[in-house]
């Protein structure tokens, strides 16, 4: 073969064509896409950067109890006379964090275990079938219920891992099964073909094809896990320390706030803040979606 | 002639078991592929060639028989072997829309094996040898290539980027199955062209799969064709030789059945004899004796439907077919009538360059 001369070798690539460059395009290119990842990002923001910005100092004051909304307090005070809009401020971190925790742990071990045994087959995958089997038939609420129950004082990141470990079960039956039909497909023979190695093939050239499948799942799962750590608190199961949205359901439902004209901004906050992560968090899966895969990248 | 063959099968078999029971796909094949050689495996669809190709590629593990590589059972060989097999033996699927990993570029894809195998350093480098690979399979310029995903080309170009990757690895021989049949007619010629080029200039060997007679008789002139038939070679010869004037009556309808645009020859071509029924028998469930004979123009009661026939040396090549042997071995008498076709269209010798 003539030897070739060097062709005009990019380098370095340009930030559009780095993998989270990509993802950035593919968020921002749809209008869907984009005001869900705007809503999400502001919403983080407001719960992570917000307590940072606005004045702690929020002390009880019985002279002020469940006033309207005003230019000093944006939301009204609440039933302590304490400003609701530094409370809700306050509130927004905790069930973020922890369900990006509890949601994170999911998938991760769902991907992993999920296209080993959908690779491997056999015994692995026997046993691990058998292990969603009764992680599946095990009602999540009500293990993640007995959980806290039991340990009274159980930290957020346990809550996080309880959590997690009841959600992990349904996704990795869809990666299995993923895995399984891909693993089929010819591109992985040539990869065979080529000495690849196991891992590899596995890790590089069959879970990219399922990116947006695993990201869309991710933010589902966010979203169930935010659910059900909000629902401990309104059930009021959870020590009632950080001041969080689950908590200001569960006072405005136990002493009947709802009834009160003057509590709406109170009683109606957290509920708009979950409904608009909710919505933000569905819309900029779809954008991701199509960032990770090349075919709806294009145009 | 003594050297030893880069691939040789042994009595390769292959039985699937499924829930009809087993099914005997390859059943007892015999070939060789020779540095810088062609072998051409014709036959129609379901007749074991892609089975064949797989085992041979060490993509499945037959049920009987031997693959040797370089003289070397497959079976036989330690992990350092089985390496350089991996790297010398390569095959290129038939379907260029399946082959390629949609999420990777084609330069991902063409230097994933070369970066693993520590054959490249770098990026430059890397980038460098991928353009030359693409330049080698006629992409050019190389640089609108090499970022493109597999969905941005044709399939044509796809395939071409699949035989660039089988390249990477400096193959010693290349297993195509049906490689070209997904190509337009002068794509297909000029591929056909790069991996003669290979051929004949890097000795790589080839074992060739196809069903298109007119791609066997280019790519294989010098070479040889085996015809399969349902499991078995039915002949295997020089490739001037079984195509030129055909021995085994499937072999005469595989090259009837070749569309002839000129329609004196194809007049011709329907006075041939036809295949008694376009069925193919069951693999299931075999017929006795030349699995042939159901179909077969020229069965004979009481000859083709006792035993299998076994390959025999007639006329510079091997046919299985107990009509053929019958008759050689009542030949002394040079009354031969009944085998040969000149008018049997596509048994004309083409001019070794002409276009197909």
């Amino acid at each position: 073969m003539t030897a070739v001369e060097a062709p005009a070798a990019k380098p370095r690539r340009t930030f559009r064509e780095s993998t989270l460059g990509q993802i950035w395009t593919g968020l921002t290119r749809s209008p869907a896409g984009f005001a869900g990842t705007v809503l999400v990002l502001a919403i983080v923001g407001f719960s992570f950067i917000g307590p940072l910005v606005v004045d702690q100092d929020n002390p009880t004051d019985t002279s002020m109890i469940w006033t309207a909304p005003s230019g000093e307090h944006w939301l009204g005070t609440q039933y302590e006379g304490k400003d609701t809009f530094t409370i809700l401020v306050n509130s927004g971190a905790e069930p973020i964090w922890v369900g990006g925790m509890a949601a994170t742990m999911a998938v991760i071990v769902a991907v992993v275990l999920g296209s080993i045994a959908g690779y491997f087959r056999g015994r692995i995958d026997a046993l691990l079938l058998q292990l969603t089997d009764v992680t599946v038939t095990i009602p999540q609420f009500l293990l993640m219920i007995a959980v806290v129950a039991f340990f009274e004082d159980i930290p957020p990141w346990g809550v996080a891992i309880v959590v997690g470990s009841t959600m992990w079960a349904f996704l990795f039956r869809s990666i299995r099964a993923q895995v399984m039909s891909l693993k089929e497909r010819e591109f992985v023979e040539a990869a065979k073909l080529q000495h690849l190695g196991t891992m590899r093939i596995v890790f590089r050239e069959i879970l990219p094809n399922m990116a947006g499948f695993i990201f869309v799942n991710f933010v589902i799962a966010v979203n169930q896990a935010i659910y059900a750590i909000v629902g401990l608190y309104v059930l009021g199961l959870m020590p009632s320390g950080t001041p969080n949205w689950g908590l200001m359901i569960h006072l405005s439902w136990q002493n009947n706030f709802f009834l009160l004209p003057v509590a709406m901004p109170y009683v109606l906050a957290p509920l708009l803040m979950i409904v608009l992560f909710t919505i933000g968090l569905v819309t900029m899966g779809r954008g991701l979606d199509q960032a990770l895969n090349p075919r709806l990248r294009d145009r | 002639m003594s050297e030893t063959p880069l691939l040789k099968l042994s009595g390769l078999e292959q039985v699937f078991d499924t829930r009809k029971g087993p099914v005997a796909a390859v059943g007892g094949v015999d070939l060789e592929v020779k540095a810088g050689k062609v072998l051409c495996l014709v036959g129609e669809s379901g007749c074991g060639k892609t089975t064949t190709a797989r085992a041979a590629a060490g993509i499945t593990r037959p049920t009987s028989g031997a693959v040797e590589f370089r003289g070397k059972p497959l079976t036989a060989m330690n992990a350092a072997e089985r390496t350089e097999y991996r790297r010398s033996v390569q095959y290129i699927h038939q379907d260029p829309y399946a082959a390629l990993n949609p999420t990777r570029t084609v330069y991902s894809t063409l230097t994933a094996g070369l970066k693993r195998h520590g054959l490249v350093k770098g990026r430059t480098e890397a980038r460098a040898k991928a353009a030359e690979l693409l330049r080698l399979v006629d992409l050019t310029p190389p640089e609108s290539y090499l970022d493109a995903y597999p969905h941005q080309l044709s399939g044509g170009q796809r395939q071409r980027v699949n035989v660039a990757r089988s390249l990477a690895m400096d193959p010693k021989l290349l297993i195509c199955d049906e490689s070209t049949s997904m190509l337009d007619v002068s794509i297909r010629v000029s591929l056909l062209n790069t991996l003669g080029r290979l051929r004949d200039e890097l000795d790589v060997g080839f074992l060739f799969i196809t069903h298109d007679l007119a791609v066997a008789k280019y790519f294989a002139w010098d070479g040889e064709i085996a015809v399969m038939y349902l499991g078995k070679v039915v002949e295997h010869g020089p490739t001037p030789e079984v195509i030129g004037n055909p021995q085994h009556p499937y072999t005469k309808a595989l090259i009837g059945a070749v569309c002839e645009p000129d329609p004196d020859l194809a007049k011709a071509n329907r006075s041939a004899e036809q295949l008694r029924s376009a069925e193919i028998p069951s693999l299931h469930d075999l017929p006795a004796g030349c699995a042939f004979h159901p179909r077969c123009p020229a069965f004979e009661p009481g000859v083709c439907d006792g035993e299998r026939p076994l390959l025999q040396l007639a006329e510079r090549r091997n046919v299985a077919c107990h009509v053929v042997a019958r008759d050689r071995r009542r030949a002394a008498a040079p009354d031969d009538r009944t085998l040969t076709f000149d008018a049997v269209p596509g048994s004309r010798r083409p001019e070794p360059e002409s276009a197909i």
